[in-house]
């Protein structure tokens, strides 16, 4: 039994650079590293230090203001270097990796003869609890809360996303422990949601409610989902976690052992290979796209929410793709002009991009503008299907109006539900970042 | 293009952080970035943008003025030749116009751009383009022999009281442009109104009664012209306002490159045709009876709702919102053409109006947003008790 959301408003993007359906595997790194960076509003107490001997799944660092929220290795070795920046904050924990994991053991279980409390036990310590985020404020869930529903998107909609079906296909097993482990956190139900022509094992899963989800990014997003089918209130909480580390989570039932692997889609018009990697946590991007100019911007996640790293960094902990962009740093002449530049997209109709719908165009990483004051209305409408009136809770957001922030509708959101907004504002706006020191304000004001 | 670039990173460099003349990096970067669009790539938030900025919007917009401003430039000699008696051939009467109404342009951007730079170095801001429409704008609704010093006058007091004192660009509460009409017309009366002003150099001339039509028909007399004159604009009038034809190629232009609301433009037509189809049935006045269809083809009615009601900063923002701002916004125009005889002309203070009222529309329709949510959440606690 499926539910069918469809969402109207929005917008695809389409870029040249889709990765092709292809899974190598990736070569072993070297080094691999732990970014305590990935995790918002989590403080890294260590546990281990440099020279220390490592297995895949032991303790690297909990959350300061949660012990029992473990960071685990995702590979066996000998921690090499805690890089720190200004005020000492802990930017990066590198693993010199051995040559082959030695896993350190949980014991395989069965989900169905645990009950909820154990399940989380087992999860905090296998290291997994960081896979589950919580909506509102988009942080690592409390696992002292009982959420009322917990989200699963299987559906990408975001420009060269991973196809989650393609990256799923063989770990159906996986996928139904992980879910069977997951439904049993919540009194509510669990929910998945599949692109509309799915046709994947997801459909045939048990303990889910499915949801056929259709229309343009960011119909994929949680967030919206959540919207459409279980809308969050002041107070309440939901857990969402990415579909593959449902796969992630069900196989360390299966095996007992935490096999961090992901499968990475590199694409971008600058990817040496648009294709697909297999490839574990914190794996280091040059060791699979290589040695990239300087004119290159290296985006781990997408090219609307993702982060710039430097080809010696790690992929994002919560990453699936890696994206290659020019980085456009150039100028161009009179480009203001109505008409002018059709090669770069544009939702407005002062391109002649909008006529062709189906063209998918060759993006970079600049600005196209300055960033001027907020004039024009009813473009972030345009993008936001929820409701929610986006221009007025951002103008709430700046100035810090907690109440009306609630009252706007800030438990439903996360940044990414306001990348189009970004990516659209002729203002060049800074949406995202300006919702996420919102939801950072209210984390402290309201808990 | 590289020969160029290189010159203006030279002539930059004692705008430079650090140098000399830092503080007048503003003006500098305008000039710089209405030659390029700047190397700037992107820092937080999404990697990729959008092709179109606030310059292209506001480019657009002053495009779409071009055909009501080319007519105008043209109706403003055909006005002067016609009631003169003069004959005169297309170039007379465009070069008559020009000689007219170019001067007002530039001393309009020349005073307005003036004071929006040395309020960008001032505050340390980059300049807006909104003035680029706004400073178009102002000499499109004046009368032509306006005194080129109560136009500068206009600007000044639009740009400082109008737009900067509320906090700049996007801030204002009023249209900015119409804000120097409303100034000129309440202090200068004598140069905006009557039946003189809306014919080049016709003030010194007794055979004259150049006239507009509404005024006419506020006078109780006919309204003189026939539909098509209406519709294609060669009536007296404010410079760029006579055209209902070339302000509609405008509204195309705005509403297919989706930079003008569609949405108040419809509101308004429907406000304004419902009213003028009331009075028409009430009908004790020329001006009552004078068909709701014509009220729509003369007086600024066309060039206010297309140009001026969709100001975005004044104007409702909500899509909801736009709908009832737009539909007042015809209401209260013919409404005050009816009802006040001393300014036959309603749309310019029925926008004022409505630019007064939009925040609070905004608010209702946000407030019916706020109850919704309040009213799930309420919804929520009765399962889960």
């Amino acid at each position: 039994m499926s539910n069918d959301i469809k969402i109207k408003k929005g917008l695809n993007l389409k870029l040249k650079g889709e990765a092709e359906r292809l899974i190598s595997d990736a070569p072993r790194s070297k080094t691999f590293a732990i970014k305590p960076t990935d995790f918002h509003n989590v403080t890294p107490k260590m546990v281990v230090k440099p020279g220390d001997a490592v297995k895949a799944g032991d303790v690297i660092f909990f959350s300061k203001y949660s012990d029992t929220v473990k960071f685990v290795s995702p590979v066996s070795g000998t921690i090499s270097e805690v890089k720190r920046g200004a005020k000492r904050k802990i930017l990066e924990v590198t693993i010199d990796a051995d040559a082959k994991d030695d896993y350190k053991e949980f014991g395989v279980k069965n989900p169905a003869d645990l009950s909820s409390e154990e399940i989380k036990n087992h999860l905090l310590e296998s290291g997994c609890w960081p896979f589950i985020k919580q909506r509102p404020y988009d942080v690592i869930a409390n696992p002292e809360d009982s959420p009322k529903a917990i989200f699963i998107s299987a559906y990408a909609s975001a420009p060269l996303a991973a196809d989650i079906e393609f990256i799923l296909k063989d770990r159906k097993e996986d996928f139904q422990a992980g879910i069977d482990a997951l439904s049993k956190l919540t009194s509510g139900k669990t929910h998945l949601s599949v692109d509309k022509n799915s046709n994947s094992f997801l459909n045939e899963l048990s303990g889910v409610e499915l949801h056929k989800v259709s229309g343009p990014h960011p119909a994929g997003n949680v967030g919206v989902q959540i919207h459409h089918i279980d809308p969050i209130n002041a107070g309440e909480r939901v857990w969402v976690i990415n579909p593959e580390d449902v796969a992630v989570i069900g196989s360390l039932f299966r095996t007992g052992k935490l096999d961090a692997t992901r499968v990475i889609a590199v694409a971008g018009t600058e990817a040496p290979k648009a294709q697909y990697f297999k490839a574990k946590i914190g794996t280091s991007v040059k060791d699979i796209i290589g040695t990239v100019p300087a004119s290159v911007r290296i985006i781990s996640g997408d090219v609307l929410t993702g982060d710039k790293i430097g080809n010696a960094s790690a992929i994002g902990y919560y990453h699936n793709v890696v994206t290659l962009i020019p980085e456009g740093n150039e100028y161009r002449m009179f480009g203001w002009l109505p008409f002018k530049d059709n090669n770069i997209p544009s939702m407005s109709r002062t391109s002649f991009a909008w006529l062709f719908p189906n063209k998918k165009y060759k993006v970079n990483a600049n600005l196209n503008g300055e960033e001027r004051a907020l004039v024009v209305t009813g473009e972030m409408e345009q993008v936001m299907p929820m409701d929610i009136y986006p221009m007025q809770l951002i103008k709430e957001c700046m100035i810090g109006n907690i109440e009306k922030m609630e009252s706007l509708g800030i438990y439903e959101v996360a940044p990414e539900d306001f990348a189009l907004i970004d990516y659209t504002s002729t203002s060049k706006l800074e949406a995202q970042s300006i919702i996420r020191v919102a939801l950072d304000i209210m984390i402290k004001e309201v808990g | 293009m590289s020969f160029l670039r290189n010159k203006l990173d030279q002539l930059r460099k004692p705008f430079g952080k650090g140098e000399k003349w830092e503080k007048f990096a503003p003006a500098i970067n305008a000039f710089d970035t209405f030659l390029f669009v700047p190397n700037h790539t992107t820092k937080k938030g999404a990697h990729i943008r959008d092709a179109v900025d606030l310059k292209r919007t506001m480019i657009t917009v002053v495009i779409a003025l071009l055909p009501a401003l080319i007519y105008g430039i043209y109706n403003t000699g055909y006005q002067h030749f016609t009631q003169l008696g003069e004959s005169f051939t297309f170039m007379d009467a465009f070069l008559h116009g020009a000689a007219k109404i170019v001067p007002m342009i530039i001393v309009s951007y020349a005073v307005g751009l003036a004071i929006e730079f040395a309020f960008a170095v001032y505050r340390g801001h980059e300049v807006n383009e909104g003035f680029l429409v706004t400073g178009l704008l102002i000499p499109m609704i004046m009368p032509v022999d306006i005194p080129l010093w109560m136009v500068a006058i206009s600007v000044v007091f639009a740009v400082l009281i109008g737009k900067e004192a509320f906090g700049g660009t996007g801030m204002n509460i009023l249209n900015p442009a119409l804000t120097a009409r409303a100034f000129a017309f309440f202090a200068y009366p004598t140069y905006m109104s009557g039946n003189k002003v809306w014919v080049s150099e016709a003030t010194h001339v007794d055979a004259i009664s150049g006239e507009t039509i509404l005024g006419s028909l506020a006078a109780g007399r006919e309204a003189g012209y026939d539909m098509w004159s209406m519709f294609a604009g060669s009536i007296p009038g404010s410079i760029a306002e006579t055209s209902t034809l070339w302000i509609l190629v405008g509204a195309a232009i705005l509403i297919l490159t989706g930079v003008g609301s569609w949405r108040i433009m419809l509101g308004g037509v429907i406000g304004a045709a419902f009213m003028g189809f009331l009075f028409n049935l009430w009908g004790v006045n020329a001006l009552m009876s004078f068909p709701w269809y014509e009220h729509l083809l003369v007086g600024g009615f066309a060039f206010g709702i297309v140009f001026m009601a969709t100001d975005p900063v004044s104007a409702a923002q909500t899509f909801k919102g736009k709908w009832i701002y737009g539909i007042l916004v015809g209401i209260f125009c013919i409404m005050i053409r009816v009802f006040n005889p001393a300014y036959p002309e309603g749309v310019m203070l029925a926008i004022l109006l409505m630019n007064v009222f939009a925040p609070t529309i905004d608010h209702y329709v946000v407030e019916a947003n706020v109850k919704r949510r309040k009213k799930r959440l309420e919804a929520a606690k009765v399962k889960t008790a």
